[in-house]
């Protein structure tokens, strides 16, 4: 395995408004993932996973602390020392727990857009949608819209538009929150084949502890704080217990 | 990939309905350009179609069609003798207002110099022109008279001969036209007590006048149609209108007869420029206005529905923005769908147009330059309609996709 730093942060604080509407999300942060690492962010609601998540993904900015991906600076509090937006396109994926693809394009163009959105002209990004979807196992529902789509289906396209670009960081936010146990571990484990094929670095916020040992690394946090790191062994006690 | 169609697309039945919703709001604009466009065609109809150089009209009027106007018909002997003057016609106008059926009837009387003018100029649908001095008549078909049939006006019975399609009044009416002759009955009917006591104090203001006591013999004729009399008969025809030669210039013509203190004289130019800007000037401005207020009214309820459009996908763009998309990307898709659909409602409102206009009660006309400026003003419109839309959509800020 590649043990290079895809991500990390240092001192990562998140506070919204001012006064006594005042509200720290998340504090202190510190913490690195390395390519081809599968990371999980475990936590009660409003533990701030969310927000560090989002902070890492360039989408909320931090009030303060750092975040650099692949050795490089990108943000220094609300600072940001690269075009977000592009840097967005070319390195991270994104995938959410559920209405996360355009419903008025058929799975294959979902994928197709984030190529285009980088350069990849039509037809051959419509080529390596398809070889995505494949890849995936769902190449057979290419031209259904999401709509069309179970839950499970619609997570697998989620995850190949968030590849389409070969993006050295995967962040998903409660990806099998809408399915069942046998489809929610197979995207875990679709994240973690990534994350090992690709040499990507994938950080999954969830809930489910069922499929815990498919992660390399588990942070815990609790009142924006990070307040245990395991590992996969850790993970199978935790699996046991509950 | 073309994410404005692919939205629509997907969308067809609403983006239909909506095109649908704004053609039908372009149509009434088209259609409030196509009836001041209509209104001016209609004023100056006659005018134009007359072909006459030089109207000369009762002193101090506007002409007949925008006021009463009477001049003796030997007006015309005067008038025609000028040099210069090729032909001299006498032309008389008037509305009507009579029963058909139950239903009321107007119709512009329009009576021509017979012989001279017998009505070839018309443009005739159905049916000939005039070809008798009496009792027949060309009728347009708005006033809904069929060929060959009999229309009683005043004490006679009068044949429609022929039936021309576009002649109409400046008020909207249909036009029918008749000789000199025949319109002057339908003028000046008169009931049969009427007739009698007019004469009786026609043949005393003879009894007075130089005229009737020079010449002895006009007396005789006092008690007979006033029509065969015209020293003592009321002015008779509305106007003399005349054609000039090529080779005179109109102004020597016209010196003369500015000097006749007894009538106005017009050119034709001058004539069609009193009623646009008499007859046709309010309802000009008005039309004028309600179609500014339609188009400023259209180009808030397309802002509306692009904006209502942008905050339905702000969640998509929300997604897009997340996975990269930068904003002159999602600026295209609002602007193109903007533009999509004032082209889609633009076509629907010209289709529709076409089949519904014919059916107005004014005429509709749509001029190629007029439907040029409107595209442009739509297109103008769908532009800045977007803005808000536009504006919405550079504030969503990514992680609204991370919601729900």
């Amino acid at each position: 395995m590649d043990t290079e730093i895809a991500v990390e942060t240092h001192g990562l604080t998140k506070i919204y408004g001012a006064g006594n509407t005042e509200v720290t999300a998340m504090r202190d942060v510190t913490l690195s993932v390395r390519k081809g690492e599968v990371v999980a962010l475990l936590g009660p609601s409003g533990s701030g996973k969310s927000t560090l998540l989002t902070a890492v993904g360039l989408i909320n900015l931090p009030t303060s602390g750092k975040v650099m991906i692949n050795g490089a600076l990108v943000l220094d509090g609300p600072d940001a020392f690269l075009n977000l937006t592009t840097f967005r396109r070319n390195h991270i994926g994104f995938v959410f727990q559920k209405s996360n693809l355009i419903p008025f394009l058929s799975a294959r163009e979902n994928v197709q857009v984030a190529l285009e959105l980088n350069g990849v002209t039509g037809r051959m990004a419509g080529k390596k949608a398809i070889k995505l979807l494949e890849y995936l196992g769902i190449s057979d529902r290419a031209d259904n819209y999401p709509a069309m789509l179970s839950g499970g289906q619609q997570q697998r396209v989620a995850v190949a538009r968030a590849l389409a670009n070969r993006p050295s960081l995967i962040l998903a936010d409660e990806p099998t929150a809408a399915l069942d146990s046998v489809r929610g571990r197979q995207v875990m484990e679709l994240f973690s084949k990534v994350a090992h094929e690709q040499n990507g670095a994938v950080i999954v916020v969830t809930h489910d502890h069922r499929a815990l040992d498919v992660f390399d690394l588990i942070y815990e946090m609790e009142d924006g704080k990070i307040r245990k790191k395991g590992d996969k062994q850790n993970a199978a006690h935790r699996t046991h217990d509950d | 990939m073309n994410l404005a169609f692919k939205d629509i697309r997907h969308n067809l039945g609403r983006f239909a309905l909506t095109s649908f919703g704004i053609g039908m709001l372009l149509m009434m604009v088209m259609g409030m350009v196509g009836i001041y466009r209509g209104m001016i065609e209609d004023a100056t109809l006659l005018i134009d179609r007359l072909g006459a150089d030089i109207w000369v009209v009762q002193n101090n009027t506007r002409g007949p069609f925008a006021e009463v106007s009477r001049v003796p018909r030997n007006l015309l002997d005067r008038v025609a003798v000028i040099p210069g003057i090729t032909d001299a016609r006498e032309f008389i106008y008037h509305m009507i207002q009579r029963e058909r059926e139950g239903n009321p009837l107007r119709i512009g009387v329009v009576g021509l110099s017979w012989p001279l003018d017998k009505g070839e100029w018309l443009p005739l649908i159905a049916g000939r022109s005039l070809s008798q001095a009496h009792y027949e008549m060309v009728a347009d078909q708005t006033l809904g008279i069929g060929l060959g049939e009999k229309l009683r006006l005043g004490k006679e019975t009068f044949s429609v001969v022929g039936i021309t399609k576009g002649m109409i009044s400046s008020g909207g009416d249909g036009l029918a036209f008749f000789t000199v002759e025949d319109a002057q009955l339908i003028q000046f009917d008169t009931p049969g007590e009427a007739v009698r006591l007019e004469r009786a104090s026609r043949l005393e203001r003879g009894a007075k006048a130089d005229i009737g006591l020079s010449q002895p013999p006009l007396l005789e004729r006092a008690l007979g149609p006033s029509s065969s009399i015209p020293a003592f008969g009321p002015p008779m025809v509305s106007a003399v209108i005349a054609t000039l030669h090529p080779s005179f210039e109109p102004s020597a013509v016209l010196s003369v007869l500015s000097g006749w203190r007894d009538v106005s004289v017009y050119t034709a130019q001058a004539q069609r420029q009193l009623m646009l800007k008499g007859m046709v000037e309010m309802a000009r401005k008005q039309i004028g206005l309600f179609t500014a207020l339609l188009t400023f009214i259209s180009a808030i309820i397309m802002a509306l529905i692009l904006y209502t459009l942008t905050l339905e996908k702000v969640h998509e763009i929300a997604l897009l923005k997340l996975i990269g998309a930068p904003n002159r990307v999602i600026l295209s898709m609002i602007l193109q769908q903007a533009l999509f659909l004032a082209m889609a409602g633009y076509g629907i409102a010209y289709l529709a147009g076409q089949k519904v206009f014919p059916n107005f009660p004014r005429r509709v006309i749509l001029l190629d330059r007029d439907l040029f400026t409107l595209a442009l003003i739509v297109l103008g419109i769908s532009i800045a309609s977007s803005i808000l839309g536009i504006y919405k959509a550079v504030r969503v800020n990514p992680s609204e996709a991370l919601a729900g």
